[in-house]
């Protein structure tokens, strides 16, 4: 290539006629210029953001760009002392921050928002270069979320109080966000707690530390108060510190479902809050009037997005099998097109993982893959070397049995397996123990509404995929986690009910309602000497399961004694094996009652309520008789549980959904849906109401139910199962399995067949349950804090409806 | 139906090359490619022709079972220009490319020989001369791809043209509405070929996309083809005018089987004119039929399209949908009039680094 004589232009000009005839894709730099100089002032070396100032930078470690291995930076290893400080100045700064007026708050937030926006591509410059995502992606996708975040929950934060009476900023919160979206994870966690009130303690992953740094700083030059927000670096020894720190009030976690498991099992029992955005191998349905082309920019979008590690990728392809060939042909001919670079380069598709140690994930599970007999595609352009890159890959020929069709890969690999009806693509779609995303495919309307809620999953997206807002919730079902991001939804993970005091219902429990003693006992009684000339006959309460009264398995029975030493009556002790049988007859009920409409189980609970009316002398007799109330107090639980029988009725068609208006032409529709099946341990005191408040809104939303009555006073509880009989409640909605509490509920919460435990009792009690439930991360509502059961401010409403659903958001863009 | 892919085709380069120093690559068999399988895209490929689209009989199965899905379609077009550019001599040597691709167009109700001569001249010489020095483009033989007028300047664009390869193309076949009794816009046809236009630029009849009339469509767009003989035919489908994009993908490939050489968005004269959206769904539809049939099918994309960033746009599309076969002339037209001189500005501010006006460019 010679140089033309005489050109004043730096370029090589004999090159361009060669373009001309090759039409090659060149580079095409985004300058690193100011991100270098802003690690430059800071001498590429940082210690913590905390209590508004710097720390001096100690045990650093290095980060690194993964597209060019250069050092970039090195960052301290927050320390119990760290973490310690870090907390300290949050706690320190919440009373001023919680009260200031939600207008001063809203400031902030909306300040942050413009400074985010004002400093856009020193962001995104800076995250592309210390994560290796594409200038594309941080500039058009990342950053602009970011400052959308900001803006959206500065809304949030001027509306608190209107919107949400009643409630106040949970506390000091401790915030562990991962590597594949630093700043936005960052936004996601940091925006709705600054505008429920909390402060802030939050750790960015310590392969992707930079632009959380950049973003502290940030709110240091906007003026942030000291110590709202606390920036400790580290990998997950500082996360475990900041999780196990006593005086944190909530979690807030996303990262794998293992961390996630780890986490929920180290705060159980502690009274933190904690919500969970976890892993994924979320489908990607193709129906076969699917518009294949536009499917295959989806499956781009899907799992060449970020180099796929993005927890909701879809990483399943479902194709209806009659498309599923034509549609492999052209991934395999888009996949050609694909441009994998720098990820500064401004026309790159792809750009590094994340790390060494995920390429070589990647790279175990791509060869599993392959040993495992299913058939891997590669585009025949070879990736750079200088950098951690992966090609983006399919496999075909996969059996939901191998490995690769289970496991989260996190990396550019999608794996295809095929459906004959839409029955079947829901089944291969929620075979899976995650439940984070789904994506489906069709142009036809009825089969797309059909389908979404059919599916296991917190987002679903109607011809469209990875779609992200503010205004819409985000978050798993199943072991993909639970809480919400995002959205009115997402607000709540951020706030607590406010409560006058906070009394250890352990004590109080066996005294509430005013009854003095009696309860089950093991201590042998035997009934009262009868007068009579003729005993009364005996009645055997037995345990309720799907619809029948049944005899215990165990056997035996426990005796249950009034506060005067009298011998009550005796009630089935339930065991491991009841629960096992009471939670088979919920599912089997759960198939109908989930989808009974909402006027339906409205009828259903009015008419419980007319049941439990028409008995309700004998009721409050017996609660009277077995507690030691008065009568009085022992007619108004009575009533009240008629009362809100009724209002969960009311509730049943009035819980309705919402329709995000996020940023699309389209729609996202926020379903509540039932969590599924639930168990739920009934608080001691007030052995009707305590059980009618919880199964309630239980029903109500379509959950179906195993409860555990009242441990001391389970005869309400059995009296009850012949009003459900009477009642119209399908067979398996509601059973009730009496016995030892804890030990039952214990054994709910380890079922991986139950959706959801309720807990109502000690604090050893909580932790027991919160513990169990990591086994398949189910849902857990669990307190040992005494309620006032007769309030209907404490004892019903919107709180148990929350607690009896998730939230799944429907996006559905539209446009012919 | 079995897809037929010629992955061959299909992109399929290394995606940096050129004169900047090429990263290093990975080594095809590395390890992180431990086997490359093909799948049974690869069975069965279909001859690709290099010759004209000879049409085939009207199938209503592929009309019927497409399916365009317009926020997807959308969201796909809105990343074409924010995932792809060129920069720098890619860009330089990119805009001498689309210079080739130009059809410099005028369809003015007030067109007299004298403008159309002078467009005719603009044509022969596109590009100042030490432009094209400075560039390395003298050996290059930089023309348009053609001039395109109504009929009645035909015979003045043919003589002005004359000792020139570069053909004139006429807006014949009742254009712009296409309204007019069909048998006078075959014989327009006819004139236009016998006045020396060797590409014709047919509308359709927008009515039979409107009401679902196939085969009324299909018997038009291959009477003109009959018409047009020799002379390469594009069918303009006036999409701003169709409605949906499943029209304009229904129409796309209705006019295919009917033997369009060329698919062409919009006379110019629409409401809405070339989109990228537009472009895509086209752009697909030739895909399938090349990939049923073989045959490659041009696509044109008309009005609107004034800035040299904009057809970078289009041919991005072209380069990442179809292949570097649709970013020659053969395959690939852009119906323009204003965007040679924006063209020239941006190469003018490559050669000298300076951001350049329009005034200093002899105008067309």
């Amino acid at each position: 290539m010679q140089p033309l004589t005489g050109c004043q232009c730096p370029n090589d000009m004999s090159s361009v006629a060669e373009i001309f005839e090759s039409l090659e894709y060149g580079p095409a730099p985004e300058s690193d210029k100011e991100a270098l100089s802003w690690l430059g002032k800071h001498e590429r070396v940082f210690g913590h953001f905390i209590g508004g100032h710097w720390t001096e930078p100690r045990e650093t470690f290095d980060v690194s760009n993964p597209a060019t291995r250069a050092l970039l930076a090195r960052v301290s290893q927050g320390t119990a002392s760290d973490v310690n400080a870090a907390v300290a100045a949050a706690r320190a700064a919440l009373p001023s921050w919680r009260a200031l007026t939600p207008h001063a708050r809203a400031r902030w937030l909306y300040a942050l928002a413009r400074g985010v926006q004002k400093h856009s591509r020193l962001f995104a410059v800076l995250e592309s270069m210390d994560n290796g995502k594409s200038i594309r992606e941080t500039r058009d996708i990342d950053i602009p979320l970011v400052a959308r975040h900001f803006y959206h929950h500065a809304g949030w934060a001027q509306l608190l109080d209107a919107e949400f009476p009643g409630y106040q900023g949970v506390g000091v919160v401790g915030q562990i966000i991962p590597w594949n979206f630093p700043l936005l994870m960052l936004a996601w966690k940091v925006a709705p707690a600054l505008a429920a009130g909390c402060t802030i303690v939050i750790k960015p992953a310590e392969f992707t530390p930079l632009t959380a740094l950049l973003f502290a700083e940030l709110a240091a030059d906007v003026g942030l108060p000291a110590g709202v927000l606390n920036v400790l670096t580290g990998d997950g020894d500082t996360g475990k510190l900041i999780v196990d720190h006593q005086d944190v009030d909530k979690i807030a976690f996303t990262g794998s479902t293992e961390v996630g498991r780890a986490i929920r099992r180290a705060t159980a029992g502690s009274g933190k809050k904690l919500s969970l955005e976890l892993g994924g191998k979320s489908p990607f349905i193709v129906y076969d009037d699917a518009d294949l082309d536009s499917v295959v920019e989806g499956v781009v979008d899907a799992i060449w997005f970020n180099q796929g590690q993005v927890c909701c990728a879809g990483s399943r392809l479902l194709a209806q099998e009659g498309i599923a060939t034509k549609l492999e042909a052209k991934l395999r001919a888009r996949m050609e097109t694909l441009r994998v670079g720098s990820s500064l380069d401004k026309a790159v598709d792809m750009g590094a993982i994340v790390a060494p140690v995920q390429l070589e994930r990647i790279r175990g599970l791509v060869r599993q893959g392959v040993d495992e007999g299913a058939r891997m595609w590669q585009p025949s352009w070879a990736c750079p070397t200088e950098g951690y890159f992966y090609p983006p890959t399919l496999f075909t020929d996969v059996a939901p049995s191998s490995t690769i069709a289970q496991v989260e890969i996190f990396g550019p690999v999608l794996v295809s397996m095929t459906f004959r009806t839409p029955e079947e693509s829901v089944a291969l779609a929620n075979n899976t123990p995650y439940g984070l995303a789904a994506s489906l495919w069709t142009e036809n309307i009825n089969l797309a509404l059909d389908i979404a809620p059919k599916l296991k999953s917190g987002v679903v997206w109607v011809n469209s995929t990875n779609l992200f807002d503010a205004a819409a919730g985000f978050g798993g079902y199943r072991e993909s986690g639970f809480g919400r991001e995002g959205g009115r939804e997402g607000m709540f993970e951020y706030l607590t009910v406010e409560r006058a005091a906070a009394e250890d219902a352990t004590a109080k429990s066996a005294t509430a309602n005013g009854a003095t003693a009696g309860g089950t006992t093991s201590e042998h009684r035997s009934r009262p000497a009868t007068t009579a000339q003729q005993p009364p006959i005996d009645r055997t309460p037995k345990l309720f399961i799907g619809g029948k009264q049944v005899r215990p398995d165990s056997g035996y029975s426990r005796q249950v004694v009034a506060p005067n030493g009298d011998l009550l009556g005796e009630v089935g002790e339930g065991n491991r094996k009841d629960i096992r049988n009471a939670v088979e007859a919920a599912h089997a009920a759960y198939r109908t009652w989930s989808k009974a409409t909402g006027h339906n189980r409205a009828q259903i609970l009015y008419y419980i309520a007319e049941n439990l009316a028409g008995r309700g002398e004998e009721f409050a007799d017996r609660i009277a008789r077995v507690t030691g109330a008065d009568a009085a107090s022992a007619t108004r639980e009575v009533d009240t549980a008629v009362s809100r029988l009724f209002t969960y009725g009311a509730w049943a068609d009035k819980y309705d959904g919402a329709v995000h208006s996020v940023p699309i032409r389209g729609v996202a529709i926020a379903m509540n849906e039932p969590i599924g099946v639930l168990g739920i341990a009934c608080p001691n005191e007030f052995p009707l109401l305590g059980l009618i408040s919880l199964i309630g809104p239980a029903i109500a939303t379509g959950n179906t139910v195993i409860a555990v009555p009242s441990e001391p006073y389970p005869l309400s509880g059995t009296d009850f199962y012949s009003v459900l009989e009477t009642s119209d409640v399908p067979d398996g909605v509601v059973n009730i399995v009496s016995g030892a509490k804890d030990a039952l509920a214990k054994t709910l919460a380890e079922h991986d067949d139950v959706e959801g435990t309720w807990y109502f009792g000690t604090r050893e009690g909580v932790k027991a349950v919160e513990l169990a439930s990591a086994s398949n991360m189910k849902r857990t509502w669990a307190s040992w804090y005494a309620r006032d059961w007769l309030d209907a401010r404490h004892g019903e409403g919107r709180e148990f409806l929350r607690e009896a659903t998730q939230v799944k958001n429907i996006w559905v863009p539209y446009g012919e | 139906m079995t897809a037929k892919r010629n992955l061959e085709s299909i992109g399929g380069a290394p995606a940096t090359a050129g004169a900047a120093p090429a990263p290093a690559r990975e080594s095809r068999g590395a390890d992180a490619r431990p086997t490359l399988m093909t799948g049974p895209a690869n069975r069965a490929q279909p001859i690709e022709h290099g010759g004209r689209n000879p049409g085939t009989p009207l199938d209503l199965d592929a009309v019927r079972s497409i399916h365009v899905n317009r926020s997807a379609v959308e969201r796909r077009a809105a990343t074409i220009p924010t995932r792809r550019t060129v920069k720098k001599e890619w860009q330089a040597a990119w805009l001498l490319r689309a210079i080739t691709l130009i059809d410099l167009t005028t369809l003015a109700g007030d067109d007299t020989p004298g403008n159309v001569r002078r467009l005719c001249a603009k044509a022969r010489r596109p590009l100042r001369d030490d432009l094209e020095r400075s560039l390395g483009a003298a050996e290059l033989s930089i023309q348009v791809g053609a001039v395109c007028v109504y009929h009645a300047l035909v015979p003045t664009a043919v003589e002005a043209l004359a000792g020139s390869t570069i053909p004139v193309a006429a807006v014949s076949a009742g254009f712009p509405a296409g309204l007019s009794p069909l048998e006078q816009r075959i014989d327009e046809i006819h004139a236009s070929i016998a006045a020396g236009a060797r590409e014709i630029d047919i509308v359709i009849t927008r009515s039979h996309v409107l009401t679902g009339n196939w085969h009324a469509l299909y018997d038009e767009v291959k009477a003109f083809r009959t018409a047009c003989g020799e002379a390469h035919m594009k069918a303009i489908l006036a999409t701003g005018e169709l409605g949906t994009l499943n029209n304009v993908a229904r129409a796309s490939v209705v006019a295919m089987q009917a033997g369009a050489d060329f698919i062409k968005t919009s006379t110019g004269k629409e409401g809405v004119n070339a989109t990228l959206a537009f472009a895509l769904v086209m752009a697909r539809m030739i895909r399938e039929y090349k990939d049923l049939t073989g045959f490659g099918v041009g696509f044109k994309p008309a009005g609107g399209i004034r800035g040299a960033k904009n057809v970078l746009e289009y041919m991005y599309l072209m380069k990442d949908e179809l292949g570097d076969r649709w970013l020659r002339p053969e395959l690939f037209r852009i119906g323009a009039s204003s965007l040679l001189t924006d063209i020239e500005r941006q190469l003018e501010h490559f050669v000298t680094g300076r951001y350049a006006a329009a005034h200093r460019m002899p105008m067309p």
